[in-house]
């Protein structure tokens, strides 16, 4: 695996829409030709090498490229957008749209990342060190179909609407989430190892939640059938079972109606 | 104005007969004249081993309004990564299923398309809709005011008052600047503000004790009492359900024993919209199956009724109709965004979005059901090719349904890519269909039919001297074999359009944004003091708008219009 180096060097005056920062686009090109892909700054087209140093060539395909992302990037949207394969380290904290509609591979950000990370994601890994702002792994505006496959870390904490919409894949939070988990999901499933405030499920089809802290207000559409034990991460522990959102309209498997389920610990 | 001349090009032009001879194209002034009185001056296009024919016309699409934009407003998920920039003639464009104004434009523009209809104008939003086709470039444009759930015809009609309606129909296409009359489900849009529909055409419309072949009949008589240029227009009731093939021989039986009376050399009493919508047989999806053989058995002898198609291209897109029962119908099966309007005397629409997919076998009949439609036609003058944009797909897929009609292979290939194609070919006849379109047969289907089905013959279709310069140059060589994906690429991007003799189209790309016209008739009736003592009532005591302030007037909502004249006072 071939690594790219880019390292911001003059930071933007506004928020920078970069989503050729991706081993889909770098791939097969040298450090040159990557300075020279596009970027837009408002309504501005310039390179990436107006911003960032470019170092080293890339791989022949978006699997043999690594790309690490260094300096402030605060400002920079879209890095990892649709990648399919490789690498991408972002040392930093970054922007809106990180991982959106990925589809393989791993983007790993040490620093936080701000809304609509994993927007529509279909596959690969996401880890985020530090926290997720609010979308994550959720829908496009006015979309219907959120992430649907892959994997999503968050070691902090996450905003609200997390997975909105989502369709399948795994999303675990280590720290506290906002409000709204899952809403209108059809599919997947969210772990909450901190806690959770109110609107878990909303109008949820189908899915799962499973919590481990608190949660301030448990919705009304859901209802306790019982006790469990769940194995999370190779770990057993026993949780409280809730079916729902018993207000929405369900699938049914069967014969038998499905319902999404809510599980939090006891 | 300039003048040109497109020299030794293969003409397709129904109006005169010619059948891809060599021919020049002489245009000056706006208009085709004769290849003769064309100057030196004239700049010479080389259509030497291309395709030329008329502007095309497109009889039925939502393409402006408040329906439309609403849903452009709730489904920004559409325009997604389709945004494309600002260039030396066209504005920042986007959107695929409901493209902004601007890419309606240049799109049409782009594939040949010089003249297009809105199909569905709520008379109480006329402003919107006009001020949508002002800004929608280079095509000359009309829209058809819907009437089939209006207050006003159904009261007139309830007491068989012809004149009346006849009356109020001149009046509201005056006020609206409309060009036809409408029907969207009859009697049912109605029905549905009292949560029913009219699923049949004797089906009573709650309170106004009528049926939909009641208004059907009668709006025939009054559109024929005027002599307007096209027929009624109509979406018949029990759009889209499983059997509804008989509704919509029940309706297209309305049309028997009445003649077109006008002056415009229209033939049909009515023409029966997206078709597709209303062939099916079966009753429930899973023994759903194509009934296109029934109707076309009877629109292929029935002279005074033409048909336009409604072909399902397999794309995700947004269904918009005033038919808003149906809406809902339809939100209810596949569970996606639904938007509901009613509109104060007059309609109501709906919108949701819908994913016609190559993986479930009702998606693949009705792509088969759209295509056996033009097939089965024995009259390409009376049989046109639609989209139902964006109903059935977006109008830009019209090159990709054009090739599956003009070769066979290209619709063996589509076939063999279902999922389930056996369940496809057993519940249709598509597979042992061999008719290839000739581009002849294009010609009339996009052109010269539509042309005289809306009573615009003299003017569109055609490339007759006298005639508007619209013309198309394909780069497709009819002499040559050729693979159906080259069919798909010329009629995507044309190598010239003119539109009213001014180029606007070179190499498939915008090179001047014309003089885009709003099409809209005129018609003039005797004074009937009760129909505008009505109109007057109506707006005191029930509309929440004042009578000064519904009318399309004014050269900021109607800049260019040009008005087709008919005089019905005698």
């Amino acid at each position: 695996m071939e690594t790219v180096t880019i390292t911001m060097k003059n930071p933007p005056a506004l928020y920078l829409e970069a989503d050729n920062i991706c081993p889909d686009k770098f791939a097969g090109k040298t450090a040159l030709q990557i300075a020279d892909l596009h970027v837009f700054e408002g309504n501005t087209t310039s390179t990436i090498g107006k911003y960032f140093d470019v170092s080293g060539n890339a791989g022949a395909s978006a699997a043999d490229t690594k790309i690490v992302v260094k300096g402030d990037v605060k400002k920079v949207k879209y890095i990892g957008m649709k990648m399919s394969a490789g690498e991408i380290g972002v040392e930093g904290s970054t922007d809106l749209y990180a991982g959106a509609w990925m589809t393989g591979g791993k983007l790993t950000v040490k620093g936080n990342v701000e809304a609509f990370a994993a927007t529509g994601m279909k596959g690969g890994e996401l880890v985020i060190e530090g926290n997720a702002g609010n979308y994550l792994g959720a829908a496009y505006r006015g979309d219907w179909r959120g992430m649907s496959g892959g994997k999503i870390l968050v070691k902090g904490n996450a905003g609200s609407d997390v997975g909105m919409y989502m369709l399948g894949g795994e999303i675990t939070i280590n720290g506290n989430v906002d409000v709204h988990v899952m809403t209108h999901a059809e599919g997947g499933k969210v772990i909450i190892k901190g806690n959770a405030k109110s609107k878990l499920g909303g109008q949820l089809v189908d899915g799962t939640i499973i919590v481990y802290g608190t949660i301030d207000v448990m919705m009304p559409g859901y209802k306790p059938i019982g006790t469990v034990e769940l194995e999370v991460d190779g770990a057993k522990s026993k949780f409280a079972h809730f079916i729902g959102d018993t207000g929405e309209r369900k699938k049914k498997r069967k014969g038998q109606i499905v319902y999404g389920n809510l599980y939090k610990k006891v | 104005m300039s003048e040109y001349i497109i020299k030794n090009g293969h003409v397709f032009d129904p109006t005169q007969g010619i059948k891809g001879d060599k021919a020049d194209i002489a245009i000056k002034d706006g208009k085709i004249i004769k290849d003769s009185e064309v100057s030196s001056k004239a700049k010479v296009i080389d259509a030497k081993g291309k395709t030329v024919m008329a502007g095309a016309i497109e009889i039925h699409a939502h393409i402006a309004g408040p329906k439309v934009n609403l849903g452009r407003i709730y489904r920004p998920e559409d325009k997604l990564f389709t945004y494309q920039s600002t260039t030396a003639n066209t504005r920042m464009a986007g959107g695929f299923s409901i493209p902004t104004t601007f890419k309606t434009g240049y799109e049409y523009a782009k594939m040949g398309y010089t003249t297009a209809m809105e199909a569905a104008m709520p008379p109480l939003f006329s402003r919107h809709v006009h001020e949508e086709m002002r800004d929608t470039p280079i095509i000359d444009e009309g829209a058809y005011p819907v009437f089939g759930n209006n207050w006003f015809v159904m009261e007139y009609l309830k007491n068989k008052e012809i004149e009346n309606t006849a009356a109020y129909c001149a009046w509201l296409l005056r006020a609206t600047k409309g060009f036809a009359i409408k029907l969207v489900n009859p009697g049912g849009t109605e029905a549905w503000g009292w949560g029913l529909n009219c699923l049949s055409v004797d089906d009573p419309v709650p309170y106004f004790d009528i049926t939909p072949a009641e208004i059907i009949k009668g709006l025939i008589e009054a559109n024929e009492y005027l002599g307007l240029p096209h027929s009624i227009h109509i979406h018949p009731n029990n759009l889209g359900n499983p059997g509804n093939y008989t509704t919509t021989l029940d309706t297209l039986k309305l049309s028997a024993g009445y003649k077109a009376k006008n002056k415009f050399g229209r033939e049909q009493v009515m023409h029966l919209t997206h078709t597709q919508f209303h062939s099916y047989g079966g009753d429930t999806w899973a023994n759903f199956e194509s009934k296109a053989k029934e109707i076309m058995d009877f629109v292929n002898k029935a002279k005074n009724v033409t048909i336009d198609t409604g072909n399902v291209t397999l794309d995700e897109t947004t269904t918009m109709t005033a038919d808003g029962p149906f809406e809902h119908h339809l939100t209810e099966l596949n569970h996606l965004k639904w938007a509901n309007v009613d509109v104060e005397l007059e309609t109501a629409a709906g919108i949701v979005p819908y994913i016609y997919s190559p993986s479930i076998s009702v998606c693949g009949i009705q792509w088969a059901i759209g295509l056996e439609l033009a097939l089965m036609a024995k009259d390409p003058m009376r049989c046109f090719i639609t989209t139902d944009h964006p109903n059935a797909g977006p109008f830009t897929r019209y090159p990709r349904v054009i090739k599956w009609l003009m070769s066979n292979k290209a619709r063996q290939d589509q076939i063999k890519a279902f999922k389930n194609s056996d369940k496809v070919v057993s519940a249709t006849n598509i597979a042992g269909m061999d008719r290839e379109l000739s581009l002849y047969d294009i010609a009339q289907m996009t052109r010269a039919g539509p042309a005289k089905s809306l009573g615009i013959p003299s003017m569109f279709g055609g490339l007759k001297p006298g005639m508007d310069a619209d013309v198309v140059v394909y780069d497709f060589n009819p002499d040559k074999p050729s693979a159906p994906d080259q069919i798909e690429a010329a009629f995507s991007r044309a190598a010239h359009v003119f539109k009213s003799g001014i180029e606007v189209v070179t190499n498939g790309e915008v090179v001047n944004n014309g003089h885009k016209r709003t099409l809209w008739v005129n018609a003039k009736t005797k004074e009937n003091p009760q129909v505008m003592r009505d109109v007057q009532e109506k707006f005191i005591k029930y509309y929440s708008v004042t009578q000064a302030n519904y009318e399309a007037l004014g050269h900021h909502i109607v800049p260019n219009p040009y008005a087709i004249e008919v005089d019905a006072t005698q």
